[in-house]
């Protein structure tokens, strides 16, 4: 492998012009040793000694962990692993017993959820988490980074937040466009099927134009139709130069999108690597079934 | 029996001065319950530190009258603060509970006999609203007719033929501010509510985790709605004072925070004007029970074997209370409420 493997991604990539993106995510991808904490080239996000204890049980103990910039990684494991504490502790909706990480430069292990959210990582919840009794224009229009009108006195003159209103609506127009959810717009978000509130929840997330993007069990309670189209706008952020860091069980979708799968497993992360190293990898099978399987089979 | 006595008695209670201090509680609570999701269990402590604080200044310390409502409205910003900074950031019941035992704590404070001294103990205080009422415009001496209304040596009488209004000199004075400040609050809350700054609110009511993943500061909305819906349920408390000439720490018990929710509730919760409208029927029909009862067995339509006058108080809490619970069955959104939005699968 060569040295122009440096990633290319910037935050304003041209969407859809070839996949671009993938190739620059597999090729900065290619030299990292699939070892649990391997240095990455361009990593976003670096993680080390997180550990999340609830009074005896230790549910996080993660060494060290970096993110690529401009990959889709993948966070695996067996049920009780983990790995939503983990997330929980990254986006600062949890506080970690002791560990640091860094997002994007800076320290993040101190911030609050909202100043994550701020610094460019935004997540999504496993139970999707709509506003529903709002509309989805106002769903989107909420994601909205540095709203002038979300200030007390400025929210009581309108002419001070008009225009940004208008351009933060017309951007929300152009993503429901692009996730098919234009025609509900004025519609409560609790009127929305399960899929479509996880759509929702993916475009009022880009509504920060977040540099990361976290995602809790995406696939979880989506009907296969809607599935595929949900697996294409997560391959759309990183074409546009968006870091995916997705938790999820259904190994299929894994292979089918992620650059970099990292496994966690007793709280610990075991390994690291490619979807089809993480496959042939026996410490990930003896995760999900049980180390003393293949005894069992002899 | 004089139905004309019973229904011009409940209408002219309807937009009256007890009804102003329902309503303008109301909207403070709306801009916290039914905006922001926040369980205030305390409005009746928001409205006491108001009127004690006012109170207190005027008659206990001498102090002038606007020094005792900035007085006031600075006790119900520390009462907000103190009770939402260590609850704010927990689960919304934690909120709920604090509220109702602080208000409690508010109460008995005021009721003490220690400061009985200043505060009158549970006899509570008067003459505190003398320079409210030298601002009185509306002269105790005039008389005159104007087509259908007039005034007889200060009492204003609007006749309708089928039922009339009728209000003292101070009755006016009361319910020219209070309908003023009434106007001024829905004015400015009618613009926050539409404002991105509104729209926070509405988010936090739906689910403050998902509002605080796109970059809120969810504990700092909810403070702020919390100061202002108690900022206003202080002015509720001038109000109140000051229409009654006094004030006593026992109605300030929670009993009043609850005729506040029934007011939001009915009127219908999140809409800007549920609580005028709620305050104007909830009075209406407590007075026109109560008034209808006691004329039907003063005139003797109904017999004192099956009520008596003493009996008509409990009963007629007993018919709003079966009110309630009919509305909530059948209309649960409230008057103004949407009931497709109520409906809604909140998953």
């Amino acid at each position: 492998m060569s040295d122009e493997a440096q990633p290319e991604t910037e935050p304003e990539a041209p969407v859809g012009n070839a996949r671009a993106g993938i190739t620059a995510a597999r090729a900065s991808l290619a030299d990292v040793p699939p070892e649990p904490g391997a240095p990455k080239q361009d990593p976003i996000l670096k993680a080390t000694g997180v550990r999340r204890a609830f009074g005896g049980l230790v549910a996080v103990d993660v060494q060290h962990l970096e993110v690529q910039r401009g990959t889709i990684t993948a966070l695996i494991g067996p049920n009780g692993a983990g790995k939503t504490t983990f997330f929980n502790l990254l986006t600062g909706f949890d506080r970690p017993s002791r560990g640091e990480w860094v997002f994007d430069g800076r320290r993040a292990d101190r911030m609050r959820s909202y100043q994550v959210a701020r610094a460019g990582m935004v997540r999504t919840f496993q139970l999707t988490k709509a506003l529903t009794r709002m509309t989805v224009m106002d769903n989107m229009l909420i994601g909205a980074a540095n709203q002038v009108g979300e200030r007390f006195w400025a929210g009581l003159i309108p002419p001070v937040w008009k225009a940004q209103e208008a351009a933060n609506r017309a951007k929300a127009m152009e993503l429901l466009e692009r996730f098919k959810l234009i025609d509900k717009r004025e519609d409560y978000a609790g009127e929305l099927s399960g899929g479509q509130r996880k759509l929702l929840e993916m475009a009022r997330a880009l509504m920060l134009n977040p540099k990361m993007v976290m995602l809790d069990e995406p696939m979880a309670g989506v009907n296969p139709a809607l599935k595929q189209s949900l697996l294409e706008h997560i391959k759309d952020l990183r074409e546009e130069g968006m870091t995916v860091l997705f938790v999820e069980h259904d190994m299929d979708m894994v292979h089918e999108i992620a650059d970099w799968v990292a496994v966690m497993a007793a709280g610990q992360l075991i390994t690291e690597g490619t979807p089809d190293q993480i496959s042939a990898d026996r410490r990930v099978i003896d995760a999900y079934l049980g180390a003393h399987h293949d005894a069992a089979q002899r | 029996m004089d139905w004309q006595f019973v229904f011009s008695q409940a209408l002219t209670q309807a937009i009256g001065p007890t009804m102003l201090v329902y309503a303008l509680g109301a909207i403070g609570l709306n801009l916290q319950f039914g905006y922001t999701g926040l369980l205030n269990f305390g409005q009746a402590a928001f409205a006491a530190v108001g009127a004690y604080g006012l109170a207190l200044s005027v008659a206990a310390f001498g102090l002038p009258f606007w020094l005792g409502i900035i007085i006031g409205l600075g006790a119900a910003v520390i009462l907000a603060l103190l009770m939402g900074i260590p609850t704010l950031r927990l689960r919304a019941d934690y909120l709920a509970i604090v509220t109702i035992a602080a208000a409690e704590i508010v109460r008995r404070l005021f009721r003490a006999t220690v400061w009985a001294e200043h505060t009158g103990g549970s006899d509570g205080m008067r003459e505190f609203s003398d320079p409210f009422f030298e601002l009185n415009p509306f002269p105790p001496d005039a008389t005159w007719t104007l087509g259908f209304i007039s005034m007889d040596s200060g009492r204003l009488i609007v006749d309708f033929g089928l039922f009339d209004l009728q209000y003292s000199n101070r009755d006016l004075w009361v319910m020219a501010v209070g309908w003023a400040l009434i106007a001024i609050f829905l004015g400015i809350l009618g613009l926050l509510v539409h404002s991105p700054w509104g729209r926070v609110l509405k988010g936090i009511r739906e689910d403050e985790e998902a509002v605080r993943s796109l970059g809120k500061n969810v504990f700092a909305y909810k403070m702020q709605a919390l100061v202002i819906g108690g900022l206003i349920g202080a002015v509720a408390g001038f109000v109140f004072a000051l229409a009654r000439a006094n004030v006593q720490p026992d109605a300030f018990s929670t009993d009043f925070t609850f005729y506040f929710y029934i007011v939001l509730i009915l009127g219908g919760a999140a809409r800007l004007f549920g609580p005028v409208l709620g305050a104007a029927l909830f009075w209406f029909l407590y007075n026109i029970f109560a008034q209808g009862l006691s004329e039907a067995i003063n005139s003797g339509l109904i017999s004192t074997d099956i009520i008596n006058q003493t009996q008509v108080g409990p009963l007629v809490f007993f018919l709003l209370g079966l009110g309630m619970v009919l509305l909530l069955i059948f209309r649960p959104q409230g008057i103004l409420g949407n009931r497709r939005e109520l409906m809604l699968d909140v998953r």
